[in-house]
C-alpha cells in the first residue's frame, strides 16, 4: 500500500520543529508501524538525510519505549495498543499519517519523535516502592495474599510507564501513571506501612514536575495500552486524602 | 590469562556457607570510601546496584535507555524458577542442581549451579516483600506452573509479564536508592570502552546519546550486566538495542571470553513473515503446558488445520521424547521441529513453521482458564499474525533468543580482569551448552541480589578506595581512543547503512551458525565474516554528526562489533568438535539425531583470550569434573 506521512521533525531541545511529508510506497499490511518507520528511515540513509529519531526497542509492547502520537492519537487508532504492536493491517491504501512526540511540557522533545520522560523515574524514586533492603524479607508463603486483590495489584502493576495517558490529557496530568504504582502497592499487605507516606510523596512529586490537575475526563484510560482503569485515580484519592488528613 | 576458578573446597552443599565464612569483608564505614560502577540496569544490574547501595557503597549506574525499567529483562514472559517445593511434588535444590546441570548437558560449573538453586528460594522472598504480584491460588499462596526440561512445577509467575514484574521490583528497590542519594543513575549513556589502570578494572568511557558527549568515569571496581548477544544473528527475540559491545570491549582489554559458540535457538516463536522484519516475537514456553506440536504426517499437505484427521497428524515431541513430551527442552525441541520442516511437514509461508495447538486444552478446560493462563500472549499472537489461536492452531518456528556463552567469571563472578566483575546474561556461569526455562531470571537474580554483594568485598578488601581518578592517562587515552572511533564511523561515507550489513552477517551466521553447525558451514562462515567487515569499513555510511542523538551512530558502534563478535563464535563452534545442548554439529550426532557430546575431548569450557588479532584468539581450558551429578547422555525419551 501506499501512505502519505506527515512527520514532526525537531534537531534537538532547543530547535523549532515543523512537520515533513514523505511519500511510502509498497508498504505491506503485515508490516509494524515502526518496521514501516524503519523502511522510511533506510530510505531516508539511501540519500544521505538523517533518519527519523523515536524510541524503541521491545517491539513487544512491554518496554513503553515507543511513544508517539499518530493522527492525533497516542499509540494510534487500534485500543490496548502500543505502536510498536500496531500493524499496518489497520490502514487502508493512501491514508494520510500524521505523526508527532508527546506533548507535554514535563516530556520536553529531545529530537524528532523522543521525548525526555524521565519526570517519571523522579515519581517513582519519590516513594514508589517498599522499604525493604535485600535479605530482609520472611518466606514467601508467610502472608496469604486474597488472590481478587493478588490479581488487582497485577493489573495496576501492568503499566508500562509509556506516558500515554500524559500525553491524552488536555491537561498532561500523570494521574493514571501515578495511581497505578500507588494502587499496585496499595493493594498488597506489603505495601501498607509506607502506603500514606507514599502517596504523599508521590503526589508532591508528581505536582512539582509540572504536571497538571486531573479533571476526570478520562481521556487517559481510552488512551493506555495496557487498560489501567480510573478506578485507580479514585483509590489514589482515597489515600490522599486520609493521608493528608491523619498523615 | 590464568583461569583460576576459587572454587571452595568441601562437600557441595557447604560450599557457598564455607565461602561466605571465608571471604574477606570491607567493614561497614569503610564502604561508603569505595565507588562502584555498574553497566546495565536490567535484573541483574538492576539488583546489584541497589544492593550495593543497601549494603553502604556508592554505585554508579549506567545504561543506555531513557530509564532502567526498559531493560530487556522487562520482555520475559513465562516465570522464574525456584526450588520452593511448595507444590510437595519432590522438588529441591538438588533436583534443581541437577535439572540444571541436566538441561545444561555436562557443561557448567557444579558449584555455580549447587549456589544458584540454593539463593533461588530467597529470591522469590524477596521479590514477594517488594510488591512483585507473583500468582495465586484462592487460598493466597502463591502458584507455580511447569516449564521445559523439569518433571516438577518450580516456576513462578506473574501472568505471561514475569520479567516486567520482577524488573519493576529492582527497577523501585533501585529508585529506592536513587531517591536516597546512594547511587547516581546515569541515563541514555552508552558505555564505549573499560580502562584499566596497571591491569586492573578502573572505569568506563561512556557517550552520552543525547548529547554525544564523551566521558570517562572512575571507580574502584567494574560491573558489566549488559545483557547477551543473540542479535549477531539479526532477527532474535532480544529487544532491539541488545548488543554485544561492553563484553567484546572487555575482551579486546583482556577478559577471557567463554563458550561464545553456545547459544540458545527457542522453539516457539512467531515465525518469520517477511524480508523488512526487525525482530521475532517470542510465545512464551509456558504456552507448552497446554499446547501439543504438531505437523501434517505427509509432505507438502497444504490442508487447513482442521481439515486434517487425527490419525495424519504427527505429535512429534510426544512420539518421540514420550516421559517430557511438549515439555522436552529448548534445544531438543528447536531442533525437532526444524527436522521436521527440512522434511518438507512443516506448515505456514515457505513451510517453516509447525502447528501449536490449544484445541484439547480448551476442550479439557474450557476457553476462560486458558484466557486467565494465557490472554495477553493470544492477544499479541492474534495482533501480530491477524488469527486468532483460540480457532486455529498457532503456527511457530524456532528463533535466536539467549546466549549461554559470555565472559568468564570465577565463582566470585570475577572475570580475567581483576576487578571486573560480570553478571547476568553477560556472564558464561550455569547454564552450559542449553539454559532450561525461567533460569535466566533467576542467574540474573542471583547474580544481583544474593552473590556479588557477597564476593565483590573480597576484591575490594585488597584495594585502596579511590586511589585512581579520570585524570589518569589511560582515561584519557580512552576517551581519545572513542573519540577517534566515531570520527571514523562518521567520515567513511559509504553507500550501505548499518542495517544492511547487520542484517547480511545475521542470515551469514543464522544459516552456518545457528541450529545446526558443521564444519564447512562454519569455515564458509569464517571466510565470509572478514569480508563483511572489510566491506563495512570502508563502504557503510553514516550520517549526521557525533555531537546530537544520532542512532545511525549508534548502530554503527554496536554493528562493528557484532562484526568482530561473529568471528570468534565460529572458530569457537568450529573448535567444539562435538555436539552439546544448542550447540548441534551435524557430523556428530546419533542415528536417531540427538546430539552426541565427547567428554572425552570437550568437557570444558573454552576460554578465549584476544591476541590482538581477532582472527587468531588463543584457546584456555576450563576443565569440568562432575563429582555430584553423573556424566550421562542425556535423555529425555
Ligand atoms: C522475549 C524473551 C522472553 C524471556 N522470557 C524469560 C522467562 O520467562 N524466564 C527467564 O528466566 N528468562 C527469560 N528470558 C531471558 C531473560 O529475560 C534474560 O536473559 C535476562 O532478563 C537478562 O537480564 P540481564 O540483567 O542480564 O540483561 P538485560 O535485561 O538485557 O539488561 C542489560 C542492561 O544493560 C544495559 N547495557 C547493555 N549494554 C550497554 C552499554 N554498552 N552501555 C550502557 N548500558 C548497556 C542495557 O541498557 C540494560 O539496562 C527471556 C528473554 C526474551 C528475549
Ligand atoms: S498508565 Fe497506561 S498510558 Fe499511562 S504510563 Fe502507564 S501504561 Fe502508559
Ligand atoms: S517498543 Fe517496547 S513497548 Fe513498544
Amino acid at each position: 500500500m501506499k501512505l502519505s506521512l506527515k512527520v514532526w521533525r525537531q534537531k534537538n531541545k532547543e530547535a523549532e520543529g515543523q512537520f515533513k511529508d514523505y511519500a511510502l510506497s509498497d508498504i505491506s499490511p503485515d508490516m509494524s508501524f515502526l518496521e514501516m518507520l524503519d523502511v522510511l528511515n533506510e530510505q531516508l540513509l539511501a540519500k544521505g538525510e538523517e533518519p527519523v529519531a523515536f524510541d524503541h526497542d521491545c517491539r513487544e509492547g512491554i518496554c513503553g519505549s515507543c511513544s508517539m502520537m499518530i493522527n492525533g492519537k497516542p499509540h494510534g487508532p487500534e485500543s490496548m495498543t502500543t505502536t510498536c504492536q500496531l500493524h499496518m493491517r489497520k490502514f487502508k491504501d493512501g491514508d494520510n499519517v500524521i505523526i508527532e512526540p508527546w506533548r507535554a511540557s514535563p516530556f520536553p522533545v529531545i529530537r524528532d519523535l523522543v521525548v525526555d520522560r524521565s519526570a517519571f523515574d523522579r515519581i517513582i524514586q519519590a516513594g514508589g516502592f517498599i522499604s525493604v533492603n535485600t535479605g530482609n524479607a520472611q518466606d514467601g508463603n508467610t502472608l496469604p495474599i486474597p488472590k481478587p486483590d493478588a490479581d488487582s495489584a497485577m493489573d495496576a502493576a501492568a503499566c508500562i510507564g509509556c506516558g500515554a495517558c500524559v500525553a491524552a490529557c488536555k491537561n498532561a496530568s500523570a494521574m493514571l501513571f501515578t495511581a497505578a504504582k500507588v494502587s499496585h502497592l496499595g493493594y498488597l499487605p506489603q505495601g501498607q506501612p509506607e502506603r500514606q507516606r507514599r502517596v504523599l510523596k508521590m503526589v508532591e512529586q508528581m505536582d512539582g514536575e509540572g504536571f497538571g490537575n486531573c479533571t476526570n475526563t478520562y481521556d487517559c484510560e481510552a488512551a493506555c495500552p495496557k487498560g489501567i482503569s480510573v478506578k485507580n485515580i479514585a483509590r489514589l484519592n482515597r489515600d490522599f486524602l486520609k493521608a493528608s488528613i491523619f498523615g | 590469562m590464568k583461569l583460576e576458578s576459587n572454587i571452595p573446597s568441601g562437600p557441595i552443599e557447604q560450599k557457598w556457607d564455607k565461602h561466605r565464612a571465608e571471604v574477606k569483608l570491607v567493614n561497614p564505614a569503610n564502604k561508603r570510601k569505595y565507588r562502584i560502577l555498574v553497566v546495565g540496569s536490567g535484573l541483574a544490574g538492576a539488583s546489584a546496584a541497589a544492593t550495593l547501595a543497601e549494603l553502604g557503597y556508592n554505585v554508579d549506574c549506567f545504561t543506555f535507555h531513557d530509564s532502567p525499567r526498559r531493560a530487556h529483562s522487562i520482555a520475559a514472559q513465562g516465570g522464574i524458577n525456584a526450588a520452593k517445593n511448595y507444590q510437595n511434588d519432590g522438588d529441591s535444590i538438588f533436583r534443581l542442581f541437577y535439572d540444571t546441570v541436566k538441561g545444561g548437558d555436562f557443561r557448567a560449573r557444579e558449584a555455580n549451579v549447587y549456589r544458584l538453586a540454593q539463593v533461588s528460594v530467597n529470591i522469590i522472598d524477596q521479590c514477594v516483600a517488594q510488591g512483585v504480584p507473583f500468582a495465586r491460588e484462592y487460598g493466597g499462596y502463591l502458584t507455580n506452573r511447569s516449564f521445559g526440561g523439569a518433571q516438577v512445577s518450580r516456576t513462578f509467575y506473574a501472568k505471561g509479564q514475569t520479567g516486567q514484574q520482577l524488573l519493576l521490583g529492582a527497577y523501585s528497590a533501585l529508585s529506592r536508592q536513587i531517591g536516597a542519594g546512594t547511587v547516581t543513575m546515569h541515563t541514555r549513556k552508552e558505555m564505549m570502552e573499560l580502562v584499566l589502570v596497571d591491569g586492573h578494572a578502573r572505569g568506563i568511557v561512556t557517550r552520552d546519546l543525547v548529547s554525544g558527549n564523551v566521558e570517562s568515569w572512575a571507580g574502584d571496581a567494574v560491573i558489566l550486566a549488559t545483557g547477551g548477544y543473540s542479535n549477531v544473528f539479526y532477527l532474535s527475540t532480544n529487544a532491539m538495542a541488545c548488543n554485544v559491545t561492553s563484553i567484546w570491549r572487555a575482551h579486546k582489554k583482556g577478559a577471557g571470553l567463554a563458550n561464545p559458540c553456545f547459544t540458545q535457538i527457542h522453539p516457539t516463536s512467531i515465525p518469520q513473515h517477511g524480508e523488512y522484519q526487525s525482530k521475532l516475537t517470542l510465545m512464551s514456553e509456558s504456552l507448552r503446558n497446554d499446547g501439543r506440536v504438531w505437523v501434517p504426517l505427509k509432505p507438502n499437505d497444504n490442508r487447513a488445520p482442521h481439515d486434517i484427521p487425527e490419525s495424519e497428524r504427527d505429535y512429534y515431541l510426544e512420539r518421540k521424547y514420550p516421559s517430557f513430551g511438549n515439555l522436552s527442552p529448548r534445544d531438543i525441541a528447536s531442533r525437532a521441529a526444524k527436522e521436521v520442516c527440512d522434511e518438507g511437514r512443516g506448515v505456514g509461508p515457505g513451510g517453516r513453521g509447525v502447528y501449536l495447538d490449544f484445541s484439547a486444552a480448551i476442550n479439557r478446560l474450557g476457553e476462560k482458564t486458558i484466557a486467565e493462563r494465557y490472554g495477553n500472549l493470544f492477544e499479541m499472537y492474534e495482533r501480530i499474525t491477524g488469527e486468532n489461536p483460540y480457532n486455529v492452531p498457532m503456527r511457530i518456528y524456532p528463533a535466536p533468543h539467549y546466549t549461554m556463552g559470555g565472559l568468564w567469571v570465577d565463582y566470585n563472578l570475577m572475570s580475567t580482569i581483576p576487578g571486573l566483575h560480570v553478571l547476568g546474561e553477560a556472564n558464561f556461569s550455569d547454564h552450559g551448552a542449553n539454559r532450561l526455562g525461567a533460569s535466566a531470571l533467576m542467574q540474573g537474580l542471583a547474580d544481583g541480589y544474593f552473590v556479588i554483594p557477597y564476593t565483590i568485598g573480597h576484591y575490594l578488601a585488597g584495594v585502596k578506595p579511590g586511589s585512581i581518578t579520570n585524570e589518569h592517562p589511560e582515561f584519557k587515552k580512552a576517551v581519545e581512543d572513542v573519540k577517534g572511533r566515531i570520527s571514523t564511523f562518521l567520515s567513511i561515507n559509504g553507500k550501505r547503512t548499518t542495517s544492511s550489513f547487520h542484517r547480511e552477517l545475521g542470515m551469514l551466521m543464522w544459516n552456518n551458525c545457528g541450529m545446526a553447525r558443521s564444519e564447512s558451514s562454519l569455515k564458509e562462515a569464517l571466510q565470509r565474516i572478514p569480508e563483511i567487515r572489510e566491506e563495512f569499513w570502508n563502504n557503510v555510511n553514516v550520517v549526521g554528526s557525533a555531537t546530537e542523538l544520532n542512532t545511525a551512530l549508534e548502530h554503527a558502534g554496536r554493528v562493528a562489533d557484532f562484526l568482530e563478535f561473529a568471528e570468534l563464535m565460529c572458530i569457537d563452534a568450529l573448535e567444539r568438535d562435538e555436539s552439546c545442548g544448542g550447540h548441534f554439529r551435524t557430523e556428530h550426532q546419533t542415528e536417531d539425531g540427538e546430539a552426541r557430546r565427547n567428554d572425552e575431548d570437550f568437557c570444558h569450557s573454552s576460554v578465549w583470550e584476544y591476541s590482538g588479532d581477532t582472527s587468531k584468539p588463543t584457546l584456555h581450558k576450563e576443565q569440568l569434573t562432575f563429582e555430584n551429578v553423573k556424566l550421562a547422555t542425556r535423555s529425555y525419551k
